[in-house]
């Protein structure tokens, strides 16, 4: 899994993509003027930020998927975690701007609500937001993982059991009694720490903070495949048995990979929410945790590139059919994922690989050209 | 565990049930220090369930597991049971096969801490990487270290896990039918390995192939139904009528369906 050559090629490619999401592109949002083909309007650059925020879920997904090979359908759950939580402090940064003029959020004005719920105050604070928007998601993970793992749940059932996860915590946010928006979510944020969030600079400033923590997210899941607890991961994907048997207990190390995908997802969560602007229980229940599971699987599991790749890639797909044909993208998204599945399990970055592989192979002489062989061995006794 | 006389494991009185089905009945079983045991038995004879007890796998309805001096396994998880000095070399081969021959090893090596945070910044010591350079000799895979293991041939694969339960430096190595599959060379050198490893491990093989058993074995136990059949040096086993019948009965059940011997 690792040449030389590789990988000063992806450090270089990690600097150069780098370089451009950071530096060029916030440049080319404010020299150039509207209009000029150089130009990326605010529109385009904001909507970059939504596909890398998504980006860094997916990292943290792929690292349990792809390289672990649990297979999560909950993860819109601690993504809306870190949205909610974030959101929460923007509501109550609005203030009396709201229509009703009241310190409270509008939606608790009409839900008749008198007092500030006791689980809103904290978020009062920043800090305490953007702490909990990870720590949350971090925590409830671990909970759940912990109960999950312990008692030896794998394969199609923790598949399961994450789904009613979602759906459950989908069923929870929509009531109103939960006091957090029911259907229609939070929404009509005005500021963050102070900045207008309808101004430019703001929303460029929140697309920068989005990159670094790309960065930064990208960085950390290198360092932890990289090391030996990575291959300890890859290991149980592979044979979980033999994995137990040498001395290692697969629970523990699955409740940390699951931990910091949930902490990933909730950082996700939070970076989003900002510059969309809303955040409804529609975009955390079953049906986004699985399409999120496609943006891995289109890109390619078990490659980083490939987890943002896809995340971005189909999403993109996404804004440009819905903007053209709005009622294609879910046959379209049904049909890619099975085309995936069927066709190149591997994702693009499989793809690419192997219509590249004739060439790439001599190269490195040949010993990774059949990477299908083992994808998995089969459970042994 | 200095105390090296007495066994080193001793099960006593062992009885597994799998919903109703009981695959040990009222076992007894006892190997020494520096004892290479082979077990042998028809399909189904409760082989595999024994080494289960023994790491963990399977827990029993009844009776007791005895490591060492006084050890007892019957609470402790696999991963604990491994880590106290028993390796197991699975029936069918498992091994890491997106990760190579080095790494698999690298993975296997006995640590003082095999947890999470302690493995995230673990790096090989040049005692440890000695170690894996010697193991890859012993099991004849020095050439192919950068391979990924998925990519190996069935019979080296054997091999690549039995070099990962020696770098575990177990005192008692389980071996599950390790020639299944292999060719008679291959064959022909797991058992000199196997007997070269009895020197310093106790070792228990289970295996079906009678020629493979009488090049390694010194003592043989037979199982069948779930119990001790009979237990002694291979040529006695051999001619015992008892032996001949269960493994004739065996072809003869297969000929004609029903008659059973008892
Ligand atoms: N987990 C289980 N649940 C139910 N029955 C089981 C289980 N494991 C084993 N058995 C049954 O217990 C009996 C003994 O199985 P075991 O695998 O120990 O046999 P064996 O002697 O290893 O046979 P073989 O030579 O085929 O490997 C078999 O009849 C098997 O079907
Ligand atoms: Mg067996």
């Amino acid at each position: 899994m690792t040449g030389q050559g590789r990988e000063s090629g992806e450090g270089l490619s990690f600097w150069l993509v780098g370089f451009c999401l950071l530096i060029v592109l916030p440049i080319l949002n404010v020299l150039p003027e509207a209009g000029s083909w150089l130009h990326v309007s605010d529109f385009t650059l904001n909507l970059f930020g939504k596909f890398l925020a998504f980006a860094i879920l997916a990292l943290g997904l792929d690292l349990i998927w792809g390289y672990t090979g649990i297979l999560s359908l909950g993860h819109g759950v601690f993504f809306g975690l870190g949205a909610y939580a974030i959101g929460m402090h923007m509501m109550l940064s609005i203030g009396t701007e709201s229509v009703y003029g009241s310190a409270l959020p509008d939606f608790m004005v009409w839900n008749q609500v008198k007092e500030l719920p006791l689980f809103w105050q904290p978020f009062y604070s920043a800090w305490f937001a953007v702490v909990a928007a990870v720590l949350v998601p971090t925590l409830f993970a671990a909970l759940f993982g912990f109960l999950a793992f312990r008692s030896r749940i794998k394969g199609v059932y923790f598949s399961i059991i994450t789904q009613a996860l979602a759906l459950s915590a989908w069923l929870v946010f929509n009531r109103n009694e939960t006091n957090l928006g029911g259907t229609n979510g939070l929404t009509d944020f005005k500021t963050l720490l102070g900045f207008r969030l309808s101004e430019s600079g703001t929303q460029r400033g929140l697309y920068v903070v989005t990159v670094l923590c790309l960065g930064g997210a990208y960085l950390l899941c290198r360092w932890i495949i990289r090391s030996r607890t990575g291959k300890v991961l890859v290991a149980i994907r592979d044979s979980e048995q033999r994995v137990l048997f040498s001395g290692y207990s697969p629970a523990n190390y699955k409740l940390f990979v699951f931990v910091v995908s949930a902490a990933l997802a909730g950082l996700a969560g939070a970076l989003y929410v900002p510059q969309v602007g809303i955040i409804t229980p529609a975009q955390i229940g079953v049906l986004p945790s699985i399409e999120m599971v496609i943006w891995v699987a289109v890109g390619g599991r078990g490659t980083l590139v490939g987890a943002v790749l896809g995340s971005v890639g189909v999403n993109l797909g996404r804004s440009v059919l819905t903007n053209h044909f709005p009622e294609l993208w879910p046959f379209f998204l049904g049909g890619l994922f099975i085309a995936v599945v069927l066709f190149f399990p591997e994702g693009c970055v499989g793809l690419v690989r192997k219509v590249s592989g004739g060439w790439l192979s001599r190269k490195r002489n040949g010993d990774e050209l059949d990477k299908s062989v083992a994808a998995s061995e089969p459970g042994s006794r | 565990m200095t105390d090296e006389r007495g066994s080193i494991i001793y099960l006593e009185d062992v009885t597994v049930d799998f919903d109703g089905f009981k695959a040990l009945r009222h076992l007894n079983f006892i190997v020494n220090y520096h004892e290479l045991r082979v077990v042998i038995g028809p399909n189904g004879a409760g082989k595999t369930t024994l080494l289960d007890v023994i790491s963990g796998k399977a827990k029993p309805q009844s009776g007791r597991v005895i490591f060492g001096k006084d050890q007892d396994l019957m609470p402790l998880r696999e991963n604990q049971i491994a880590s106290l000095g028993i390796g197991r070399k699975f029936q069918t081969p498992s091994v890491y096969g997106n990760l190579t021959v080095w790494e698999n090893l690298e993975l296997s090596i006995k640590r003082e801490s095999k947890g999470v945070f302690s493995t995230l910044w673990a790096k090989s010591t040049p005692g440890e990487a000695e170690r894996i350079d010697g193991a890859l000799v012993t099991i004849g895979l020095a050439e192919k270290r950068s391979v990924r293991a998925g990519a190996l041939s069935h019979g080296e694969k054997q091999w690549l896990e039995i070099g990962m339960v020696l770098l575990q430096d177990p005192t008692l190595l389980l071996v599950d039918e390790p020639v299944a599959g292999m060719t008679d060379q291959e064959t022909e050198q797991t058992g000199q390995l196997l007997q070269s490893l009895a020197d310093k491990h106790s070792i228990i093989v289970i295996e079906h192939d009678m020629e493979f058993v009488r090049q390694i074995a010194r003592t043989v136990t037979v199982l069948h139904e779930g119990t001790v059949l009979c237990e002694g040096p291979v040529e006695k086993i051999q001619s015992d009528p008892r032996v001949v019948e269960i493994y004739l009965g065996r072809k003869k059940e297969k000929a004609s369906a029903s008659e059973r011997v008892n």
